[in-house]
């Protein structure tokens, strides 16, 4: 060891002072702990691809049934309305598997908690990147249906990762917050599913949020782009339709803004009862 | 702090117990009690009662120092606080008073193959293991033949280890956690499990370790040979008190006595993850229950046990001689191959043994099931108490007694020995 010892001080309420500097340290941990939940997922099933396709595939046909065909909203200029839905039911389906993965992962892994030490917001971390790869691999569902649509991809594709960096810190934030719920109270597992549910039609995923914005007005829409996932979305359409869905500037401003302070208070929340998680775990 | 890698002082843990038993706290009640307290503050009836659960403290005014290159042993019956204090220093838990100060990089060790994943490969745990321990990918990658080597399982590295026989199982962790290399470790009861060579082998490396790199080693055990061939100083903790602290010796010889005085411990309330072990009784042939043991006849020790059907669980008892030396061993599943019913329940094992010349002294049985021989489950220490008040072997009037010093066991003989002639002289 050549870097000089460094005291570390263990009193009550005295631990965050080496945290984010171990979260940095523990990042291997990270890539371990994601690395072996896919590992695990996609041994046990061949079905663990086929289900990650499936699924959001599945959800797309209905979206396009009940509000194209029967409701018959019009779609964003000339997209086509499957690729519009399915625009956003990527982003969506990763906010809503990295909400209920991170939410189980603390009581998951208490075999680790209550025998190893590391920064534990690694574990609902580490749940939100499998969400990472489960969207990567529906990522191939759109490529397939922008050929089949025959709709070729334009320069404003090339910004989708930003986008994903939104959808990540959209996620990561109520991520914490409902991990650390869902560890203290066990009974906030109930109304996981409910919010998820409830998010999905909230949220414009089977709709244009243009139609919104026609229908009720710039006011209504600044209210409702208070869901960071409006933001979200709104950037994935952009750039994967290419411009025939418009981008509204203070709406993802305020996404943004969203998206940040729900990141501070589940930081905050999570660090204030992840002391306790291995005594009450 | 120029010699000392860990100072404690005054370090307290405290417990809710009500938390405790009652699994977790529910939101509906937390919302339902905060209404309920704002409604009384509406209605101008004070303050809500102070919920006064009872509380319980694991540790109190505990206060030591690890000294560099130091292995200090720290022994107790269960319930006195081991584990919480491993669990603080190794920052699992937070304290509820005192302080603690660190200086250096610290593994702690308190479960073989934490984190390791039936579904993985032995080379795939073997990364995840080291991760989860604290080690970079580098510094795995760099030991990893050698970690291979060390659990000689080389033909299976690529196999998913829930086919690994628990001997192979306990070999690779042992493996990767004999090759962490942090300035300070803290160990509990994990080399409790696997086969004898095997441990020498993970204590012998601890202890090289230890002695060359001066890296400094907190050692929780109920082996008390174990605790005095590696350490030269021992706390003694009871009721989450240090009892007595200072050279291994007098703390292991003073540990005795007090054990050999205080009545069977009874361990109401606490239980293993799938089992509960809930009384010990010894019987004598007659099938009256045993007082005091007369050397040498059949005792059967009847264990009632609470499983919750778990498959492959296993029943061991070890019998302590008065020195706290371990005299034997019985294993449902080693030796008959036989595991608890796979069906949540009750029941009732009754161990018919043959008799034992045991010299006269107070002896002891550890009580405790296991996972299939990889993980201890519900250990109860000194489950029960063996009385020798007398031995007499071979019916004569000679009193074998273990304070003689010839050890706790008189051979047993198949028959009276023989004695022929090979050559005499001739009577004159």
């Amino acid at each position: 060891m050549t870097q000089p010892v460094e005291e570390l001080v263990l009193e009550a309420g005295r631990t965050e002072r080496h945290y984010w500097r171990d979260l940095w340290r523990y990042r291997e941990l990270l890539y371990i702990l994601a690395w072996r939940d896919i590992a695990v997922r996609y041994k046990q099933t061949a079905v663990g691809v086929a289900w990650a396709l499936l699924q959001p595939l599945a959800q797309m046909l209905v979206m396009v049934v009940v509000f194209s065909k029967v409701a018959g909203l019009p779609s964003d200029g000339q997209a086509p309305y499957a690729l519009m839905v399915f625009a956003a039911m990527l982003p969506w389906q990763f906010f809503a598997s990295a909400i209920s993965s991170s939410s189980a992962s603390i009581v998951g892994n208490a075999n680790l908690i209550s025998k190893v030490y590391f920064p534990r917001m690694l574990i609902p971390a580490a749940a939100v990147v499998t969400s990472v790869v489960d969207f990567l691999i529906s990522f191939a569902i759109l490529v397939a249906l922008m050929l089949w649509y025959g709709y070729a991809p334009g320069w404003r594709m090339l910004t989708l990762p930003l986008f994903m960096a939104l959808a990540l810190l959209a996620a990561f934030g109520p991520g914490l917050l409902v991990t650390a719920l869902n560890t203290e109270y066990r009974d906030f597992r109930y109304v996981i599913p409910f919010i998820v549910q409830f998010g999905l039609y909230v949220s414009p995923v089977g709709f244009s949020s243009t139609v919104l914005r026609e229908r009720f007005g710039e006011a209504f829409f600044l209210l409702y782009s208070l869901n960071p996932m409006v933001g979200v979305i709104e950037g994935f359409r952009w750039a994967i339709l290419d411009g025939q869905a418009p981008l509204h500037a203070p709406a993802l401003t305020l996404s943004i803004l969203l998206s940040l302070a729900f990141l501070l208070l589940g930081a905050l929340y999570f660090r204030r009862l992840e002391r306790s998680f291995a005594d009450v775990i | 702090m120029a010699d000392t890698v860990i100072r404690v002082e005054g370090l307290g843990k405290r417990y809710h117990l009500s938390h405790r038993q009652e699994g977790y706290v529910a939101l509906r009640d937390v919302i339902a009690e905060q209404a309920r307290s704002i409604g009384r503050r509406l209605l101008g009836r004070g303050a809500a009662p102070q919920e006064d659960g009872e509380e319980f403290w694991a540790l109190r005014d505990v206060s030591f120092d690890l000294r560099r290159g130091e292995v200090l042993g720290v022994v107790g019956r269960n319930g006195a606080g081991k584990s919480t204090l491993l669990k603080t220093l190794s920052r699992i838990t937070e304290p509820t008073e005192g302080r603690v100060r660190i200086g250096g990089r610290v593994a702690s060790l308190l479960e073989v193959g934490t984190g390791f994943h039936p579904e993985l490969t032995g080379r795939e745990n073997v990364y995840l293991n080291g991760a989860i321990l604290g080690m970079s990918r580098a510094e795995i990658r760099g030991k990893f033949d050698e970690i291979v080597a060390f659990a000689e399982i080389e033909r299976f590295l690529d196999t998913p280890v829930k086919r690994y026989s628990s001997g192979m199982y306990v070999r690779l962790a042992f493996a990767v956690a004999a090759h962490l290399e942090p300035e300070i470790l803290l160990v509990d009861e994990v080399l409790a499990v696997g086969d004898a060579a095997f441990q020498k082998k993970c204590l012998g490396k601890m202890h090289s370790v230890a002695a060359r790199e001066q890296r400094s080693v907190i050692f929780v055990s109920h082996n008390m040979a174990a605790v005095t061939a590696l350490t030269t100083r021992t706390i003694l903790l009871g009721g989450g008190r240090v009892e007595k602290m200072g050279a291994t010796a007098d703390v292991v010889a003073f540990y005795g006595v007090a054990l050999a005085q205080a009545p069977g411990a009874s361990d109401a309330g606490s239980r293993g993850k799938h089992t509960r072990i809930c009384a010990v009784d010894l019987f004598d042939q007659a099938g009256v229950r045993l007082r005091q043991y007369a050397s040498g006849t059949p005792l059967t020790v009847e264990v009632e046990v609470e499983t919750d059907g778990s498959p492959n669980l296993s029943l061991e008892i070890m019998l302590l001689d008065p020195d706290q030396g371990r005299l034997g061993l019985f294993s449902l599943w080693q030796f008959f191959g036989e595991s608890l019913p796979a069906r949540a329940g009750r029941y009732r094992v009754r161990v018919p043994l043959d008799g034992m010349w045991l010299a006269a002294g107070a002896y002891f049985m550890n009580v405790t099931t296991s996972v299939a021989d990889v993980e201890w489950d519900h250990y109860v220490e000194h489950a029960a108490r063996v009385e020798v008040p007398f031995s007499n072997p071979y019916g004569r009037t000679w009193d074998f007694r273990h304070s003689l010093g010839f050890g706790p066991l008189a051979l047993r003989c198949k028959s009276t020995p023989s004695i022929s002639t090979i050559g005499a002289q001739q009577a004159t």
